[in-house]
């Protein structure tokens, strides 16, 4: 057993940082966050060019056909820079969608140019009712039609093609299709848009039924938990700088216990929500049994800590971390956002309750003395 | 990245398994509810046992009788024993700690005259770490040792001695020089326990029983043959050992929590909540998933400490989160079983209406010292925060 990256692991991972660190600073996130527009086209050419955009999907589409792992280890490192805009929504939850339920024709024509970042892309789940389960949606295709709404679909305005979760199927809808209409939802995470879509009497295309459709959403899932560990270790590393540089009393403020512990918290949460992504990375890959279990306890664990990470990282930078110009906010409002993105700690620990609870066959007799 | 076992690991596996579940004493079960006392010589059988069997200090290089097993074996080694509901070892202290560490700094003559005595449970030991005045500060422990010739006289008091109820031997550490500052006038020195002038205590814990000792020892005279490592170093002796205690032992310890929590979820199918079942009311569902995740959590927080450590040959100190993790994890399993169990969770294993012989309510109380042995959780963080990110010192 070897639960360490592998070399090519290690090398795909660290240029990937450098990648980001040159193409993607601070300056540029901040750039695009108070822009309010995080697509920038240049910066997507990029990344096509690394072959990021087709890093999990076979090589008969113009992807890399890596693993789940390797998709991780990106994620983390796109996350640690706050990369804007839609990579994750159209690499890791529409490609991964497409690549698991669609035909072998429809893969050609949609996924292809996701892998050669000719096209950004998203799915929509949620409606009114904001129920992160599947069984939750109401929208149906009728003869080849949507009428309807969905609600926080990510990236909606640049992508030219949305995927729709309804009843009957998985859709897809051009950007340009007639009764399509894409309106902002202003909303906390600077780095990332979310928007309100209406279709009326809107020609979809069904791309396959909701068979697959969780399994996809799993790997979507891990990847924004990889996403997420970024985040909190940029912010782990950004506040241990602090304690280190900042003095009170004439002397560092990590140097007091109060501080220094917090920072052992970050690091314990921190690297506890890395070891749950990688091994949700794993399973997947590799079709273990606890797969989906093991996919919600990374989101499950992960969404409570990269709250509690963030809410330390600003409390150690006192004043300095409640300032606009400090870049913990943009960090703590895309933690906020993926939170709740595709199930929060709550939503996950129910389904993790479905999945191992609910399968124990009930207890005949035995030790059940004077318990009722 | 692989995570499935590599077919030396499934052999070795497969072979102790084999040998566990023809060897494995069939009435543990019973025997555990008896006092660490009574039980005592039980225990020792059965590490006699698994020396016989080739299974004593599996960690241990050959050349001194153990198994030279690598980490992951190791690792096997802990799961497999919790997976067959193997009782503990006798000398848990000198297979874990004190062979180790006179492998790492003792003599030769040393190693010749304690290891093979440790594997057979032969000799018990204790640690004589701790003092009244001395927890966390432990390098402030003012238990001296003067020089007499040929011998040491060592005076003072010891506490919290695991096992000194019981120990043929201590290893000991005392101040050798009171003049330099305090980590450096250390010294480590292997103690008879029968030897004059020691005198033994048994200390009552919170849950009413004795696992530890008090130890007093007035003009005991050693022999200075019984110096481990040097004169005056015993800091680093003392950390060698220390570093030991946070190995691959806790690869055990999750297979008891998840064996804990596959009870409480089979006891919340039994017990009813809101006029249903307790495993369909919303609020337990939530803990026990939340419990249930931070045990897997704790297995792949292993999982990749045990492969670094593979890798790079040392524990280094991030493995401080595994400590704090277990040790509050279980405080948590704990009080879930309480919420979960209500009244019944208080009530101890002698009543007729308790529940799995009251080790819920022995559990809980026990827990409590989890996050204050082998290094407090303040300690912990402190370990973190300056070695591992690199922060002051606070002290």
């Amino acid at each position: 057993m070897q639960f360490g990256l592998n070399e090519s692991q290690e090398i795909l991972k660290q240029n990937a940082r450098q990648f980001f660190a040159g193409e993607c600073p601070m300056t540029h996130v901040r750039h695009l966050a108070e822009s309010k527009q995080p697509y920038d086209p240049a910066l997507w050419s990029k990344i096509a060019a690394q072959g990021y955009t087709g890093i999990i999907f076979p090589e008969k589409y113009d992807g890399l056909g890596l693993g789940k792992v390797e998709l991780i280890l990106l994620m983390e490192e796109a996350g640690r820079a706050l990369l804007p805009g839609p990579f994750w929504s159209t690499v890791a939850l529409a490609g991964a969608v497409i690549d698991a339920i669609a035909s072998d024709a429809q893969k050609t024509r949609y996924l292809a140019p996701i892998c050669r970042g000719e096209v950004r892309s998203t799915v929509a789940l949620l409606e009114a009712n904001a129920t992160w389960d599947l069984a939750g949606a109401k929208l149906a295709a009728s003869s080849g039609k949507l009428t309807g709404e969905k609600l926080f679909v990510l990236d909606a305005d640049v992508a030219d093609f949305i995927l729709i979760a309804a009843q009957t199927g998985v859709f897809l809808v051009e950007a340009q299709a007639p009764g399509l209409s894409i309106t902002p939802m202003p909303a906390l995470d600077l780095t990332r848009n979310v928007y309100a879509v209406q279709f009326k009497d809107t020609p979809a295309e069904k791309l396959g039924d909701g068979t697959n459709l969780a399994r996809a959403l799993d790997i979507a899932t891990a990847a924004l938990v990889a996403e997420m560990v970024g985040g909190m270790q940029r912010v782990l590393d950004l506040t241990v700088d602090y304690a280190k540089m900042r003095k009170q009393f004439g002397k560092p403020i990590g140097t007091f216990q109060a501080v220094q512990h917090q920072c052992a918290d970050m690091y314990l949460e921190t690297e506890s929500s890395r070891s749950a992504a990688y091994y949700a990375a794993w399973a997947l890959e590799h079709d273990a049994p606890d797969a989906a279990t093991a996919t919600s306890i990374a989101k499950m664990y992960a969404s409570d800590a990269c709250r509690a990470v963030g809410n330390r990282g600003i409390q150690i930078h006192g004043g300095n971390g409640f300032a606009w110009e400090n870049d913990l906010h943009l960090y703590y409002r895309r933690a906020k956002a993926s939170e709740t993105m595709l199930g929060d700690a709550t939503f996950h620990r129910e389904r993790i309750a479905r999945l191992v609870i609910d399968t124990v066959p009930a207890s005949c007799g035995g030790n059940d003395r004077s318990l009722r | 990245m692989d995570l499935n076992l590599t077919s030396e690991e499934i052999q070795f596996r497969d072979e102790l398994r084999f040998w566990l579940a023809a060897n494995v004493p069939a009435d543990w079960a019973e025997r555990r509810e008896e006092s660490l006392e009574s039980r005592f010589e039980y225990l020792r059988a059965w590490q006699r046992k698994l020396f016989e069997g080739g299974w004593a200090g599996v960690s241990w290089p050959k050349q001194y009788g153990g198994r030279g097993a690598n980490l992951m074996q190791q690792v096997i080694f802990w799961q497999e024993m919790a997976l067959a509901s193997a009782p503990p070892m006798a000398n848990t202290l000198g297979l874990g700690l004190i062979g180790p560490t006179i492998i790492a700094f003792g003599t030769e003559a040393q190693k010749t005259r304690y290891l093979a005595k440790i594997l057979s449970a032969e000799e018990i030991w204790c640690q004589g770490f701790s003092e009244p005045n001395a927890g966390s500060d432990l390098a402030s422990l003012q238990t001296e040792a003067r020089r007499d010739g040929n011998f040491y006289v060592v005076n003072g008091q010891k506490t919290w001695n695991s096992y000194g109820w019981i120990a043929d031997w201590c290893e000991l550490v005392v101040r050798t020089d009171p003049n330099v500052p305090k980590h450096k006038g250390l010294t480590v020195l292997l103690v008879d326990m029968k030897s004059p002038g020691i005198s033994v205590r048994p200390l009552r814990q919170i849950t009413g029983e004795s696992e530890f000792a008090e130890v007093s020892f007035r003009d005991v005279r050693v022999p200075i043959e019984n110096v481990v490592g040097n004169v005056n170093q015993g800091w680093d002796v003392a950390m060698g050992t220390l570093m030991h205690e946070r190995g691959t032992f806790g690869a055990g310890l999750q297979i008891t929590f998840r064996r804990n929590m596959e009870r409480l979820i089979e006891l919340a199918g039994q017990l009813r909540r809101n006029g249903k079942s307790a495993a369909q009311d919303p609020l337990i569902r939530q803990k026990l998933a939340q419990c249930y995740a931070e045990i897997e959590v704790m297995r792949w927080n292993q999982m990749r400490a045990f492969s670094r450590i593979s890798a790079t040959g040392v524990p280094g100190p991030e493995g401080s989160i595994q400590k704090i993790f277990w040790s509050e994890l279980n405080q948590r399993l704990q009080q879930v079983a309480q919420e979960l169990l209500g009244p019944y969770g208080q009530l101890e294993g002698i009543s007729p209406h308790s529940v799995d012989k009251g080790t819920w309510a022995y559990g809980y109380m026990r827990s409590r010292g989890n996050t204050i042995e082998a290094g407090t959780s303040e300690i912990q963080r402190n370990i973190i925060g300056h070695f591992v990110l690199g922060l002051p010192r606070s002290y």
